[in-house]
């Protein structure tokens, strides 16, 4: 019942085995592929009781319930600054950014949903540990210049990722992010301003300004993942056109884009590198440190266990409210019968 | 700059590649259409304030001032349940509840300044403990989720019955306030009164709690309808209403929910709060440290 | 559909608030492998503007039909999206293969004879 959806997908694939249904096995998985395959060429859109190859379906799932535990996860560092907004107008605006932050999980765990899997069983997985969501979360804000920081490099790197996603080939996934991207476009702005704001402010501003962009930015290039020489699975999604940029790609144009920006802001990117390839026309960035991605990644990051352990709380005292609510439409659909009858 | 960076950068930008993006199609384009609405805002009325063309005598300002910190007290222990609620979609519905009253707060606010010349922030920020006006029910912490229903609970089902009558305000502003406020007060009513009967009608746990949640708030519920001098006075111009005058209709809709919920209205002794006159809880100095240290940290600036 | 199920009837009417419990919800009661805190899905169709069709605008979770109008309102239509909401039980809704193109939806195409752009011969005559 929970992993259903509209377009939900039943266990087995569909339409080739139930239009096909006294050939072979072999036959069928051979058509559904051929279908695929088409629908690839075309730059179509799979929908959900589509046929679609195991691997791809995994890799969806894996992908989009990451990034769905990541928007989730991702509204705590923000959230902490919500009692501390230092005016009404930020703490408003702060409130509802983090808001839509749930929003967009909700959208993304519901085009998981229609993969298969139940978004309780997705939160079960996230709070045990065992899935994994965007590292750059794992990293604390600690003052309030990190709420500008994090709106202009963190959303800024998400942006760029996600607008190409839009075109995913995988259709709800590429619905839920349309949807998404027009609701971030104020996130990355806000950001920005508050930034902006501090630089303009007083000295003591300015610098929380810079020392927050100092700490974000690498964590920022990372969130593209590795190097595309490092990169085992990012060819296959762009084969299957889930991906439509390279990690390296898409980090050197989001480099181009920050080089622009922070000149504006009147703040300088803490790296001495950055320059405009004239030969390659791609923006060049100094060496990141990819073992301390690897280490943030397998846990041992900042804020690792204190994330997951907030998430697993509100989980645990929701537990009772959620099972109130059940328990009371059961009763409902149950006089419902009585008086029926 | 790289013409290849041109397609993500500025936000019009991405909503050509959304629009551009085919999987989308036209049905969907329009559940998606997004727009910021036409009504009354905070900023409005700081603007009218700052060219002087509403300032408010010196007892609507005081009144203001509650209703502002009501409002803004309650916005900030709200805040506290984004990414603490019992389910991902209660975080939204509790954040627009806090963004509901934060955006009275501030209109209130800003309205008040402009009898003293003060700003939203200065007042939020910049005042002490005894100078706030927020009344106790206001300043209960959140709890679990049954006491956060309660007190939201009482506190719609009061600002309703408040905001509609200064729909009819001789204070234009007043009036115009409470206008945008009722609807939004209206659906925290029936926010708060659906979870008072599924919480009340589902578990034998959750009813524990809702009764306890209902007993830990109640005492403070008296305060909201205690008249005084300046209440006296500005009712009496017709620019607001006598709290007191309030109490009939919000027993009668209050008792009528908690009689499909079969709860009983809580036999506790009322609290004699303060608030009005900055007697406040002890709750009060915890919210207020954490609401202003960072801009008590750097006076005058701005942000 | 219950009262409160009703997709053309506003959540909270101006003055008199509906609190009373909707009098059935289609949804079956969830599954009990979570201690039976685990809430069912639903499908959240928008209608953007009056004059316009309900479009489907995407999922929630909700323990019944009232809850699931308004937890679609709050999440819907935060930025004015929706002059109207409808939600239904996902599990209520049948939908055809999207795989059985051949068979299903094969029987329209090639006939031009049900669109206007087939008759040419009529092309110039005015008020046609």
């Amino acid at each position: 019942m929970a992993a259903q959806n509209l377009q939900s997908v039943p266990d087995q694939p569909a339409a080739p085995q139930e239009a096909n249904a006294g050939q072979g096995q072999g036959q069928l998985e051979a058509d559904g592929q051929a279908y695929f395959d088409r629908v690839m060429a075309d730059d179509s859109r799979i929908e959900p009781k589509d046929w679609m190859p195991a691997a791809y379906r995994k890799t969806l799932l894996r992908q989009i319930s990451q990034h769905a535990h990541s928007e989730i996860i991702g509204m705590q560092p923000e959230a902490n600054w919500i009692s501390r907004a230092p005016s009404l107008k930020r703490k408003a605006i702060l409130m509802a950014k983090v808001q839509d932050e749930a929003g967009h999980g909700l959208y993304l765990y519901s085009a998981a949903e229609t993969l298969g899997q139940s978004r309780d069983q997705m939160m079960d997985d996230l709070i045990a540990g065992k899935a994994r969501y965007s590292s750059i979360f794992n990293y604390p804000a600690l003052t309030w210049a990190d709420m500008g920081a994090i709106g202009w490099l963190v959303d800024g790197a998400a942006i760029c990722n996600q607008v190409p996603l839009c075109r995913a080939s995988y259709g709800p996934y590429g619905r839920a992010m349309v949807r998404i991207c027009k609701e971030e476009s104020f996130h990355q702005r806000q950001g920005f301003e508050i930034l902006l704001e501090l630089s303009n402010g007083t000295p003591a501003q300015k610098q929380m300004a810079q020392d927050a962009v100092n700490r974000w930015y690498a964590p920022a290039l990372m969130m593209f993942g590795p190097p595309d020489d490092d990169s085992p699975n990012s060819k296959q999604s762009m084969a299957w056109n889930i991906k439509r940029f390279s990690n390296d790609e898409l980090r050197s144009r989001f480099v181009g884009m920050m080089v622009e920006q922070v000149r504006v802001l009147g703040l300088t990117l803490p790296d001495s590198e950055v320059r405009f390839n004239e030969d390659t026309r791609k923006w060049e960035h100094g060496p990141l440190d990819w073992n301390e991605f690897k280490e943030v990644l397998a846990g041992r990051g900042p804020c690792n266990s204190q994330r997951l352990e907030r998430r697993r709380q509100a989980h645990d005292d929701g537990a009772w409210v959620r099972e109130a609510a059940a328990s009371y439409a059961a009763k409902q659909v149950n006089k419902q019968k009585e008086y029926a009858a | 700059m790289n013409p290849e960076t041109q397609e993500t950068t500025g936000h019009g930008d991405i909503s050509v590649g959304v629009a551009g993006a085919g999987a989308s199609g036209d049905g969907s384009a329009s559940a998606t259409r997004i727009t910021p609405g036409n009504a009354l805002r905070p900023e409005d009325i700081a603007l009218e304030v700052r060219t002087g063309l509403a300032r408010p005598t010196e007892d609507v300002a005081e009144y203001a001032l509650r209703l502002g910190d009501d409002a803004l007290i309650l916005a900030q222990r709200l805040g506290h349940w984004i990414s603490r609620a019992p389910e991902l979609e209660e975080d939204v519905a509790l954040g627009n509840i806090a963004l509901d009253q934060l955006g009275h707060a501030r209109s209130f606010l800003s309205y008040a300044g402009g009898a003293w010349d003060k700003s939203e922030d200065d007042l939020a920020y910049f005042r002490r403990e005894h100078e706030f006006r927020s009344a106790h029910l206001f300043e209960q912490p959140n709890g679990d989720f049954a006491v956060t229903i309660a007190r939201q609970f009482v506190v719609s089902y009061y600002q309703f019955e408040l905001y509609r009558r200064l729909t009819e305000s001789t204070d234009a502003t007043i009036a115009a306030i409470a206008a945008k406020a009722v609807k939004e007060v209206d659906y925290h009513r029936d926010h708060s009164a659906q979870w008072v009967l599924r919480l009340a009608g589902g578990t034998d746990e959750s009813r524990r709690r809702m009764i306890n949640g209902f007993k830990l708030i109640w005492p403070y519920v008296g305060e909201l309808f205690v008249d005084d001098a300046l209440t006296t006075r500005l009712a009496e111009a017709g620019a607001a209403v006598e709290p007191s005058s309030l109490k009939a209709d919000f027993d009668r809709l209050t008792g009528e929910v908690l009689k499909e919920a079969g709860l009983e209205v809580p036999d506790v002794p009322a609290a004699p709060g303060g608030g009005r006159r900055g007697q406040h809880s002890e709750h009060l100095g915890y919210i207020l440290a954490e609401m202003q240290v960072l801009a008590r940290e750097h006076p005058g600036a701005s942000w | 559909m219950s009262p409160h199920g009703n997709p053309e009837e506003p959540a909270s009417a101006a003055a008199e608030i509906k609190h009373e419990a909707p009098k059935a919800s289609p949804a079956p009661a969830p599954e009990d492998h979570h201690g039976g805190n685990v809430w069912p899905l639903w499908e959240v169709f928008v209608r953007s503007s009056r004059g316009l069709s309900h479009v489907h605008a995407g999922s929630l979770h909700a323990p019944d039909a009232a809850m699931a109008l308004r937890n679609a309102r709050d999440l819907y239509t935060r930025r004015n999206e929706g002059v109207s909401i409808w939600v239904v039980p996902a599990d209520a809704i049948a939908s055809s293969d999207p795989d059985a193109k051949g068979a299903f939806f094969e029987s329209p195409q090639g006939k031009d004879y049900r669109h206007a752009t087939y008759y040419t011969k009529s092309e110039g005559v005015k008020h046609l």
